[in-house]
């Protein structure tokens, strides 16, 4: 049975944070994917009794959003960035090799094993690391085929693999989107302050210093 | 041109995303000890522009709040970072989280808010754990909490993430959003000073925005206006990506030319041209090789034709179809569009239509006459600024590339080779 009394627990603590309890609605259905994988109908009716909202409110909003999903979707999430700037540097050469590569087809699309899923997603702010890959929405930057192609390769092997810009190692869906519905996990201190092109301005302002 | 690191002057140094790696609320400090009123005339003072793209004078937006009316207040912090090219509000977060809650500090005491949010897009997991963990040592430190600093005033912050829709960065469509409903903008007026988060009067800042107080706090108005022109004063973050040999974030005063941020950023890659800009993000009508020494601040940018925006540089060599990227922005905005108003829901829908059939190389001159068309009925009629930016790349587009989409048909087919323009292409293609 899902919603045992830790989850319900949770989502008193995420609906006492806000002034008006409706507005803890976006948290609770990321906590609703967190335990089920995605927002099942047994979600929406969890949300609506929490809050005091038909069933249809609560549907409403979550096929508003498309963090939400309908259907399960892999353990790793891969979304590939192809908004112009990363599909022009190479987000749609990746995204096919993926989608070939994983023999899927289709948004949120998930392999037979059920360890990964494949989305293309819009853009994710990181366009000076383009092509751009997230996997449970951490940054894979400056990708090529190849390199998705072994970042997913690993990822089916239960490989632990390292974001550029992220947590030491990717944590799975559901750990993701209790984060996400507003419960730290304590990893805050890993993994660097900012990657290369982060720290370009400032390391050349360094060098116009430096010829002074 | 001089670089004049300020918001991302801590980033190299260890764990910068620690307090005890960011300092000590200095501007937050000396804030708390003036009269609220004065630390808004400060902000007015200092000619501050917001940073998320209308460049609408922040210290004015606070002082629309109206004081004595017995209301909570809110701030709300816009952090929904999700226009095309936009890549400067993450790195600030990641790197250096103190700096957007101090100035939260400032800004809250400020309008005389009790609670602020910070509303964050979701696909960012690890900007998302370092503001969690940001503001829990925040409280633990008492700069947050019931006695902020020791000053008596209070102050919770919430840090909420979204959950995938660009719309939501759409101020109102944010306040609806976080109040749990879909993202759909509001009509206006009442504006947010008025009826904002819960009916109440709100003030809504981007990330870039509030980070930019505490140092105007600590360090004066004056010092703030050394950098940057007359009206668009002050340091920013410059991101440029794309086609460029050292992509990254630049920050400089405003007023710098792309020229100039070219030259430090190792120009166009080698062996390329420049073909196409965007000065701030997709939705600013793009520019060409003839605006390289165009001042990148509100006024003269747009005097070119386009928007300083975000300031988000996507820079387009010679080996893009420019009729590829127009499209694949317009599928973004035909995604995007919440479906409230009727010119944006439908003119992007049949936008796309058009663009692919352009694209494909089966279009005519008449598809430049609709796509033309249906921008004048979607621009200016919509309630929020989406369906405006449908139209920029298609507008600016036609305006200097005319004869590109005319090749496509010529042709039957696209002129360019997509493999040349990757990241990845080989030497021959024309490889960085």
């Amino acid at each position: 049975m899902p919603f045992d009394e830790q989850t319900r627990e949770r989502a008193r603590t995420l609906i006492a944070r806000y002034p008006k309890p409706r507005s803890a609605l976006l948290p609770l259905l990321h906590l609703v994917q967190s335990e089920e994988g995605y927002v099942t109908p047994a979600g929406i009716g969890f949300c609506a009794e929490q809050l005091g909202l038909t069933k249809a409110e609560v549907g409403a909003v979550a096929t508003f959003y498309t963090m939400y999903k309908r259907r399960p979707v892999g353990d790793y999430h891969v979304g590939v960035c192809t908004n112009t700037l990363c599909a022009v540097m190479g987000g749609d050469a990746v995204y096919a090799a993926l989608k070939e590569h994983l023999g899927v087809d289709g948004q949120n699309a998930v392999t037979d094993d059920g360890r990964v899923s494949l989305e293309h997603i819009e853009c994710n702010a990181a366009c000076d690391y383009a092509p751009v890959v997230m996997v449970n929405w951490e940054f894979f930057d400056n990708q090529t085929p190849e390199s998705a192609k072994a970042l997913v390769d690993d990822l089916r092997a239960g490989t632990a693999v390292k974001p550029t810009r992220g947590a030491d190692s990717v944590c799975t869906w559901r750990e993701a989107e209790r984060v996400l519905a507003g419960f730290y996990d304590g990893r805050a201190d890993e993994g660097a302050a900012a990657g290369p092109a982060t720290l370009e301005g400032l390391r050349l302002a360094g060098q116009q210093e430096g010829t002074d | 041109m001089r670089l004049t690191p300020v918001l991302s002057a801590n980033w190299g140094s260890d764990r910068p995303w620690t307090l005890d790696g960011y300092g000590d609320y200095a501007g937050a400090r000396k804030a708390l000890a003036m009269d609220p009123d004065a630390v808004i005339q400060t902000v007015k003072d200092s000619g501050l522009r917001g940073r998320g793209g209308a460049g609408f004078p922040t210290g004015n937006k606070w002082g629309f709040i109206p004081q004595g009316d017995g209301k909570p207040h809110y701030l709300v912090v816009n952090a929904d970072e999700s226009e095309p090219g936009t890549c400067k509000d993450i790195p600030i977060m990641l790197a250096n989280p103190h700096v957007l809650i101090e100035g939260v500090v400032i800004a809250s005491y400020a309008i005389r808010a009790n609670h602020a949010f910070i509303y964050v897009r979701g696909e960012v997991l690890h900007v998302v754990r370092r503001l969690q963990a940001a503001v829990q040592e925040a409280y633990a430190a008492g700069i947050l909490g019931g006695n902020v600093l020791g000053s008596g005033y209070a102050l919770d912050v919430v840090v909420h993430a979204g959950a995938g829709a660009y719309i939501c960065g759409e101020e109102t469509a944010l306040l609806d959003s976080l109040e749990g409903y879909r993202g759909q903008p509001r009509l206006r007026p009442p504006f947010p000073a008025v009826a904002g988060l819960y009916a109440s009067p709100t003030v809504i800042n981007n990330v870039e925005s509030i980070a930019s107080v505490p140092a105007i706090l600590d360090k004066g108005v004056e010092w703030f206006r050394t950098f940057g022109t007359e009206k668009s004063p002050g340091f920013t973050l410059y991101s440029l990506s794309g086609h460029v040999t050292r992509p990254g974030q630049y920050e400089a005063p405003l007023g710098v030319t792309l020229r100039e941020l070219l030259d430090v950023a190792g120009g166009v890659r080698e062996g390329h041209q420049l073909k196409f800009w965007t000065p701030g993000g997709s939705s600013t009508p793009i520019l060409t090789a003839e605006h390289l020494d165009v001042p990148l601040d509100y006024e003269a940018i747009g005097e070119a034709g386009s928007m300083l925006g975000t300031k988000a540089l996507q820079i387009f060599d010679e080996t893009t179809c420019v009729v590829r990227a127009v499209l694949r922005w317009t599928e973004f905005y035909a995604h995007e569009s919440c479906g409230k108003c009727t010119p944006c829901r439908e003119g992007t829908y049949w936008m796309v239509q058009i663009l692919q059939r352009l694209e494909a190389g089966s279009g005519d001159a008449q598809d430049i006459d609709t796509l033309l068309d249906a921008c004048d009925n979607i621009l200016g009629r919509s309630f929020c600024a989406l369906g405006d930016g449908a139209t920029s790349p298609i507008t600016s587009s036609v305006q200097y590339f005319k004869d590109e989409y005319v090749a496509h048909w010529e042709q039957g087919g696209c002129p360019f080779d997509p493999t040349a323009a990757t990241l990845f292409a080989t030497a021959t293609q024309g490889a960085r």
